[in-house]
């Protein structure tokens, strides 16, 4: 009886409150859509959105890793959910037949966009970190550029000789019964659509334990410790590129996982759904949900992929809306005078409503 | 001798991407920020532009100037409400804030004159000068001669006059500056000023060569320009103009030498190299830690 108690106090106590908030509200969610789901009330524009929340969820959470933890400015996060989303769609493709199992098929997927994701993070990440600040943001920027032009011009398929590639032009011609994965600008077509929600909430636990056993661990404190201050950390003989490396590497697998069910969720998926516009969006996430915070990301990332929907009856304005929901939150959230200001608005209106 | 073409062209463009980097590099010089509403100016700038030349007809001057007026203005004024509260915030916050500026600026773009492309009128005559073989078009020439006028004006603007000494004090030390009684404030407007009229005569030359307008006309010569300010060190004003020919020039040369589709990628590549050798940038200077 003692233990349990025990682990009851650890569950909540200052340090792991966070983590277990953030289980929570994942689960207390998972169950509460399945059950609306059940019982018919969800909008298909709402069940539309589940999967590819997940996947924004588990992006937004690789990348609070990086600029939250890691304290590095990312802007090409989305680049490597590209790796791993066509990674994905390339293995599930070529493994359509050997695995009929959709389930195991998505999760060997998955594991695939996440290794690649993970080899291209290291790849880019060598001379990413001996950079700072700015610097390293442009050239993490310049990565998604340059990420999104080489698949846009990748022309990749497989028939009985073997799988085909070609590059900038399409050379491929394949033996009849073969099938392009990759078709350049037009992108992956015909991708049988097996992401499923369950999956994606499993995906968003795996990734929760992940960060969380990081930052309890030596290596996240070690990770923070660079972030506050680089010189100190290095001064108590933490090797700062390497930790750095460790923090960017699994922020760039979540992505690469994040990626690979979002490509499976879509029957077509063009290299340009996964622009700059794309990597500001989940930095938006990130940054409104609060640096560091977990449970924060999850929250804004779900409420900002929502809002735009809820708006739509607003038809024209949603998105004008939008981008003035995010500069008043900006301001309210970062200046003095007008936060004591807002905090007055918001008091006088629950004095009004206690007083009728 | 197509060769020497190229280069021209690429100097015409790299010439626009100067004149946008120089509004990159100026804000984040003074403000320490990114300002990535910028490319959005420059969008509005070329609306305006286009409804001046093409519904009311006024002549190229006085178009450019109501362009460029529009665009400082709206400049100053977006400094005012969406900055200005944030000076005291960290840079990620003022980050975002400008992207939900330049979300804003986009949908709004969108509301008023629709995502229809608009032809912009053609206001250069097409003749071309011949330079020894090379012929270059009018268009190009006047572009790199203004990219050239403006760097000149600008150096003497904050090598010569006091407000631009004000302006090199803040960007050295705001409180020092602040203590010497410069109004720190009111340099950072000007700052926004100056970067919003740039980006308002750089959407002419973008429009003059690429004659079409629509609400995200400038995201990505935005970016570009952004790499380029990168590129040549930022916060450095002989930088970005460095950067942007250099970048246009790489740009051009990758299109007609390599491939068209991958010249995006060789650029952004030909960056990461750039500053793997050279960390700042070209001609940034080397930031000294404090321990």
């Amino acid at each position: 009886m003692k233990k349990n108690a025990n682990v009851f106090s650890k569950l909540f106590d200052e340090k792991h409150r966070g983590r277990t908030v953030s289980f929570l509200i994942v689960i207390c969610v998972y169950v509460l859509i399945e059950l609306l789901q059940a019982a018919g009330s969800l909008s298909s524009l709402f069940k539309s959105l589940l999967v590819p929340a997940c996947c924004y969820i588990v992006a937004a959470l690789g990348l609070n890793m990086n600029v939250g933890i890691s304290g590095e400015l990312n802007l090409g996060q989305a680049g490597f959910m590209s790796v791993g989303a066509f990674t994905g769609i390339c293995v599930s493709g070529l493994l359509a037949e050997t695995i009929p199992n959709t389930v195991i098929r998505l999760i060997i997927a998955i594991i695939a966009g996440a290794i690649i994701a993970a080899v291209m993070g290291w790849l880019i990440g060598v001379p990413v970190l001996k950079l700072q600040g700015d610097y390293l943001a442009i050239v993490t920027l310049a990565f998604g550029q340059i990420i999104k032009s080489l698949i846009t011009n990748l022309y990749f398929g497989f028939d009985e000789n073997g799988l085909h590639m070609s590059f900038v032009n399409n050379n491929v011609k394949l033996a009849p019964g073969g099938k392009m994965l990759i078709n350049g600008p037009i992108g992956a077509t015909g991708t049988p659509r097996i992401a499923t929600f369950t999956i994606g909430v499993c995906l968003v636990l795996a990734s929760l334990v992940i960060i969380y056993n990081l930052i309890y661990s030596k290596s996240g404190r070690a990770i923070m410790s660079c972030r506050d201050n680089r010189i100190a950390a290095e001064s108590i003989g933490i090797k700062v590129a390497d930790i750095k490396m460790l923090a960017f590497i699994v922020s760039a697998s979540l992505a690469g996982a994040a990626g690979a069910l979002y490509g499976m969720n879509y029957s077509t998926l063009a290299a340009n759904k996964f622009d700059f516009n794309t990597s500001i969006l989940i930095l938006v996430y990130v940054v409104l949900g609060g640096l560091g915070n977990m449970t924060g990301t999850i929250i804004s990332t779900a409420v900002l992929l929502v809002l735009p929907e809820m708006l739509r009856g607003l038809q024209d304005y949603r998105m004008l809306i939008y981008a003035m929901v995010l500069i008043v939150i900006m301001l309210v959230s970062n200046n003095e005078a007008l936060k004591t200001r807002f905090g007055k608005l918001t008091e006088g209106f629950r004095k009004k409503k206690g007083a009728q | 001798m197509a060769f020497f073409s190229y280069l021209v062209n690429g100097l015409g463009l790299g010439s626009v991407y100067a004149i946008i980097a120089l509004g990159y590099t100026m804000v984040y010089g003074i403000a320490k920020m990114l300002n990535f509403a910028h490319g959005d100016i420059i969008m509005i700038g070329a609306y305006v532009s286009y409804f001046l030349l093409s519904y009311f007809h006024l002549p190229l001057a006085v178009s450019v100037l109501g362009a460029v007026a529009c665009c400082t203005v709206l400049g100053v004024t977006i400094e005012r409400l969406a900055y200005k509260p944030l000076r005291q915030a960290s840079s990620l916050s003022v980050l975002i804030t400008a992207i939900g500026v330049s979300y804003f600026l986009q949908n709004g773009a969108q509301l008023l004159w629709s995502s229809s492309t608009k032809v912009f009128p053609s206001v250069i005559s097409n003749g071309a000068l011949k330079l020894g073989g090379v012929s270059v078009s009018y268009l190009t020439l006047i572009t790199i001669l203004t990219c050239i006028l403006v760097m000149t004006c600008l150096t003497l603007f904050i090598n010569k006059t006091k407000t631009g000494k004000a302006m090199r004090a803040c960007s050295e030390d705001k409180g020092a500056a602040a203590l010497m009684g410069i109004n720190v404030n009111h340099i950072i407007s000007i700052t926004f000023a100056i970067g919003s009229g740039l980006a308002a005569i750089a959407a002419v030359l973008l429009c003059a060569t690429y004659p079409s307008v629509y609400p995200t006309l400038g995201s990505m010569p935005g970016i570009k320009a952004f790499t380029a300010a990168v590129f040549g060190g930022i916060g450095s004003i002989p930088g970005a103009f460095l950067g942007g020919l250099v970048l246009g020039i790489i740009e051009v040369l990758a299109k007609a030498y390599i491939s068209t589709q991958l010249s995006d990628a060789i650029v952004f590549a030909v960056l990461i190299i750039v500053l793997l050798i050279k960390p700042t940038g070209l001609l940034g200077h080397k930031i000294s830690e404090k321990v």
